[in-house]
């Protein structure tokens, strides 16, 4: 960080909290007979299943070719020679491009490199003969149908120069690590004299704890439809950052951002994986080389080879604390692995930051580079594996002093920040904690391990903290338009991707608005539309709820001015102003109103529109905004084969208000299910002596089936948090979080076993 | 997928005169050999869908089912004498894929599938079986799912079928056809150990086709069972399968029947435990010292040694729990 940015962090911190967004509460939180906290259904839902929501893959073109990609297969070193000339002559073949006759592309800008950046890697793609890593694309292979792209691909030959290449994750920790960053700020922090403190802790643990790489595998496959007129790029893709995505194909094509037009309507899952990757970039090229309009869809070993996915971990957590559970020191630290050709570091340590109150801390994210597909952001990256890390060792710490696991987290529950001294914007973890254990009947868990058995079954519970922050990144904007029949569109370039975000904010939207939901249409996932918004970082509630904020706000003032002298809110400030029945009324008195239809008859319009832009998220500056849950696990372990099932699970989750519970119920149990992959199953195999990823399908890469996953209980506290658009948080990465540490404690319950190595398979507990 | 000609045949007769054809391969459900061709590890020029062919379960006077190979695995495990007389198939056969894949998948087929090895399916990868003489990057590599049990230098692939270890312990027989007749074969002979030509899954000579399985009636549909571990709950193939069957004479065994699966090349009929326990008492120790012998040539490698110590724990469970069960355990 620079002087001037330190300067500019503390100025935030300090500054009063009128000066901040946030700074007075978003007046739709005291709203509550509306929409928002209705179990509203998806409004796309009769689509989908009527089949006429259309992703990515689906949208008819002209002229359409079909691309196919042939992956290396050394990690590292240069091609010699490709042989090409049997696919060319294959049926169907329209275009095989190499290296060799690939048009001249710049580098892909990485993601975190600037602002629009959406590139997993910084590679200049199909430019030179030089591999990076076993998997990445070599040829691409345009045809009329799919199969015979599929089957041309399969007759080029590719002989390699083969380099010496760092695959193996061990090997490259032994060779030495380098200081890790994350969002260009060193992912290192000091507080006191943390390995001191720890040395003459009464009271300690230390561990190390391991997690694997991991796949994306989001059941929509990566895919895009492309086109080119001239120097314009009309992109259908499956995206997470639509207007990202667009700036980076600009850039990478030397052409303007206006002239990449990129939409993205519906998406089947993203998970952090749908960004911008070498697949769109090839589909782009090949379709500029044959002049053809070129359909782009990874195969399931495709995504695996070509979309990279979460870093493995190796983790210390050593913990000292008093007799009475008083944490006096938090030493979190360890490796984790990326590439040259990344920037994204695996921040493991940020759920420690906010977590619990300590005298002293040691945080640190080292790297190792390996030559692999770039790692990238997956479902809560860094808080995800950190707290299974952490996490298991409070549980262990637990087990120690023999305290209660719930109460030795309560028990170091911080007042402020503990490592920003920030003061928390609303934190409601310990009544979560409480109502959890209450629902949970955490009273039965028995304190000894291998106490309860059913049968073969050895049973435990196990319990940890989730925890996921509040982002809002800059960029937010939105376009509203309201028509002379009180009807209004809301534009905002965001996305769609299975978890409810168009129905979400279509109830936000009539609520402020004061419209029926059917008076509204919310459009999305199109570069046309105004903001730079990402669907990630559980972001994209807040940025868009933001935007419309202050679009709504210049309506407001629009619409005072058009009402003139002549309407009952004659004389009202913007701010005494909300929406109402169908238009206008002043805050405090209901009476006071005019409607929308009526104030644009009066002023002859047909209709108003207005655009404005977000104001810059300083209140995760000024105010310390996280979520929080309570995990709770029965486990079940078979004492004969070592066989772990999960019988019962509960998240209590506080989240600020939930705006729909029965999509917010979906994210939350998603989440969990994904945590419990994590904890018991999903591990990307990745043979050493290769760099090759061995198991590139859903039979082999396992990931729960329905049998694992038990009935899922989740609950909230609903507290709104004062600070942020709508009293939300973000609810889509949290439920992740805290999943395999649960897991791991309820097994250690269960069995007196602690693994530390994820993920536990049965022969960890034979 | 390399280009093929595909004819669907409903006499035998036309079925074996094409199946005769260099580059023919005869399609059952096509839930293994599809796969393959799309991965390009299979390259048939010619696809005989025989699926129409042998589709019934017959009866013999005594109590045994000569089962087609064109029926469907779903239709197997649910055919009521299947499930009165033969549980333990039943069983072994829901235990496997998913319900999707056993609706489509075929007797035949089933037995007929090949290993899952991830480095056969891997093109780039070296593979005995695959591309003969390549070497095997299994043995130094991912090889949890291997075998622990028959393996040799040259492979240590696993056959990966649930219904076949069940047929391996009720004695079934595979009844073949082909250009130069018919014949019989007991299924614990009809897959091969891998040795020097892993490459060869079967006896199974060129153009020759299974024509159904036989299962000869037992004493077995007491106490049978079937127990499938692996990595998750379902559509995962096993690290360990035993199939067990136990007859009891007061106390001592009059019968047994073991088999397992997923530790070697083929369902591995556990003769040597069998051997161990016929006539003896039927209690733990005994079942303990029997697992101990059958597995005391068993082979661990980087990743799969576990198995050893989880089949023999599985065995002994398994002979537990059929031992003290009072009825016909379901």
């Amino acid at each position: 960080m620079s002087i001037v940015q330190a300067a500019l962090k503390k100025a935030i911190a300090l500054a009063p909290d009128s000066w901040i967004p946030g700074g007075s509460p978003d007046p739709l939180i005291r709203e509550r007979h509306g929409h928002v906290g209705q179990p509203v259904s998806r409004i796309d839902g009769p689509l989908k299943v009527a089949g006429k929501a259309r992703f990515a893959a689906e949208f008819p073109i002209e002229g359409l070719t079909y691309a196919a990609l042939h992956y290396s297969s050394v990690a590292k070193g240069r091609i010699v020679e490709i042989r090409t000339s049997e696919a060319e002559q294959a049926p169907g073949v329209v275009l095989v491009m190499t290296h060799r006759n690939a048009p001249s592309l710049a580098k892909a800008p990485a993601f975190g490199t600037n602002p629009k950046a959406a590139g997993g890697d910084d590679l200049a793609i199909m430019q030179d003969d030089r591999i990076h890593w076993n998997g990445q694309a070599v040829a691409l292979v345009l045809a009329e149908t799919q199969e015979q792209a599929d089957h041309a691909q399969s007759l080029i030959r590719v002989d390699y120069e083969v380099d010496a290449a760092s695959t193996s994750f061990e090997q490259a920790i032994a060779d030495g690590t380098e200081p890790g960053q994350f969002m260009g700020e060193p992912l290192k922090l000091r507080i006191g004299d943390a390995d001191a403190l720890f040395a003459t802790a009464p009271a300690k643990v230390d561990a190390t704890y391991r997690t694997p790489g991991h796949n994306h595998n989001p059941i929509e496959l990566h895919a895009a439809t492309l086109a080119w007129s001239g120097d314009e790029l009309r992109v259908h893709d499956a995206s997470q950052a639509v207007t990202h995505a667009a700036w980076t194909l600009s850039q990478i094509f030397g052409i303007k951002e206006e002239q990449v037009h990129v939409t993205s309507p519906f998406v089947g899952g993203g998970f952090g994986s749908k960004t911008l990757w070498h697949h769109q970039i090839l589909g782009a090229a090949a379709a500029r080389l044959a002049k053809r309009p070129v359909r782009i869809v990874l195969s399931r070993e495709g995504v695996f080879r070509t979309v990279g996915g979460r870093a493995p971990t190796e983790q210390r957590v050593a913990l000292g604390a008093r007799r009475d559970g008083t944490f006096d020191a938090i030493i979190h630290t360890g490796v984790t692995a990326m590439t040259p050709h990344n920037a994204m570091t695996e921040p493991f340590i940020i759920a420690t930051r906010s977590l619990y109150a300590a005298k002293s801390f040691r945080l640190e994210v080292d790297t190792v580079k390996l030559n692999t597909v770039a790692n990238t952001f997956m479902r809560a990256p860094g808080e995800a594996v950190g707290t299974f890390a952490l996490e298991s060792a409070i549980d262990e710490l637990a087990a120690e002093i023999g305290m209660d696991p719930i109460e030795l987290r309560i028990r170091n529950e911080p007042e402020r920040d503990p490592t920003q001294g920030l003061p928390f914007s609303q934190r409601g973890i310990v009544a979560a904690w409480r109502a959890g254990a209450e629902r949970f009947e955490w009273y039965k868990r028995q304190q000894r391990p291998r106490s309860v058995r059913d049968g073969d079954w050895l049973v435990g519970l196990g319990c940890a903290t989730a925890t996921y922050p509040y982002y809002r990144m800059p960029g937010g904007a939105a376009r509203i338009t309201v028509t002379r029949d009180g009807r209004a569109i809301v534009a905002v370039a965001a996305h769609e991707m299975g978890m409810g975000t168009a129905t979400a904010q279509t109830q936000v939207i009539a609520d402020r608005l004061g419209l029926s939901m059917d008076q509204v249409k919310f459009h999305y996932g199109d570069t046309s539309l105004p903001g730079i918004v990402l669907a990630g970082g559980s972001q994209q509630t807040a940025s868009v709820g933001a935007g419309v904020v202050a679009a709504h706000r210049a309506l407001v003032a629009e619409m005072l001015k058009l009402a003139g002298n002549d309407s009952p809110l004659a004389g009202l400030h913007p701010s005494e102003v909300g929406g109402f029945d169908g238009g206008l009324c002043a805050l405090d008195d209901h009476d006071r109103r005019e409607s929308y239809a009526s104030i644009l008859a009066r002023a002859q319009r047909t209709e108003i529109s207005v655009e404005a832009e977000a104001s810059m998220p300083l209140e995760m500056q000024h105010w310390s905004m996280h979520s929080h849950a309570a995990m709770f696990c029965e486990a079940r372990v078979n004492e004969v084969t070592g066989e772990v099932r999960i019988s019962r699970f509960l998240g209590s989750f506080d989240c600020g208000r939930i705006l729909n519970p029965k999509t917010a119920a979906s994210q939350f149990r998603g989440g969990i299910i994904m945590g419990l992959g994590l904890a018991l199953m999903e591990e990307t195999q990745l043979d050493e002596r290769t760099g090759r990823i061995m198991n590139p399908s859903l039979a082999e890469y396992h990931v729960p089936v329905h049998l694992d996953v038990p009935a899922i209980d989740v609950i909230w506290t609903d507290e709104a948090d004062p600070r942020t658009p709508m009293g939300a948080r973000g609810v889509g990465e949290i439920g992740i979080t805290g999943v395999g540490a649960a897991v791991a404690n309820a097994v250690f319950n269960a069995t007196g076993k602690r693994v530390r190595d994820l993920p536990i398979t049965l022969d960890k507990l034979l | 997928m390399t280009p093929f000609l595909y004819e669907k045949v409903s006499e035998r007769g036309d079925a074996l005169s094409l199946g005769t054809h260099p580059g023919a391969a005869y399609l059952g459900g096509g839930t293994n050999l599809v796969d393959l061709m799309r991965e390009a590890i299979a390259r048939p020029t010619l696809l005989v869908d025989v699926t129409g062919l042998s589709c019934k379960i017959e009866e013999d006077e005594k109590g045994g089912l000569r089962i087609g190979a064109g029926v469907k695995n779903t239709a197997v495990a649910t055919d009521r004498r299947v499930r009165a007389r033969f549980p333990l198939l039943a069983q072994a056969i829901l235990a496997g894929a998913s319900a999707q894949i056993r609706n489509m998948a075929t007797v035949g087929g089933n037995v007929l599938q090949r290993t899952r090895c991830a480095y056969f399916y891997d093109d780039e990868a070296h593979c005995n079986k695959r591309s003969p003489g390549s070497g095997c990057d299994a043995i130094g590599g991912f090889n949890r799912n291997h075998a622990i049990l028959g393996a040799s230098p040259a492979c240590a692939a696993t056959h990966p079928s649930d219904m076949c270890v069940a047929l391996a312990a009720l004695d079934a027989t595979v009844s073949i056809d082909g250009p130069r007749g018919s014949r019989d074969l007991p299924l614990t002979d009809f897959h091969r150990l891998p040795g020097d030509a892993p490459e060869i899954d079967t006896e199974l000579r060129s153009g020759e086709l299974i024509t159904s399985i036989v299962l000869p009636s037992n004493g077995f549909s007491k106490r049978s069972s079937y127990r499938k571990v692996r990595d998750r709950s379902s559509y995962a193939f096993a690290l360990v399968s035993v199939a067990a069957a136990l007859e009891l004479d007061g106390g001592r065994i009059k019968n047994v029947r073991l088999a397992l699966g997923g530790v070697a090349h083929k369902p591995w009929r556990a003769h040597v435990a069998e051997a161990a326990l016929a006539g003896r008492p039927a209690t733990e120790a005994f079942f303990a010292e029997a697992a101990e012998a059958e597995l005391r040539d068993a082979k661990g490698l980087r990743d799969n040694t576990f198995k050893i110590k989880l089949a023999k724990r599985v065995i002994v469970d398994s002979l537990v729990k059929l031992s003290n069960a009072k009825d016909a355990p379901r």
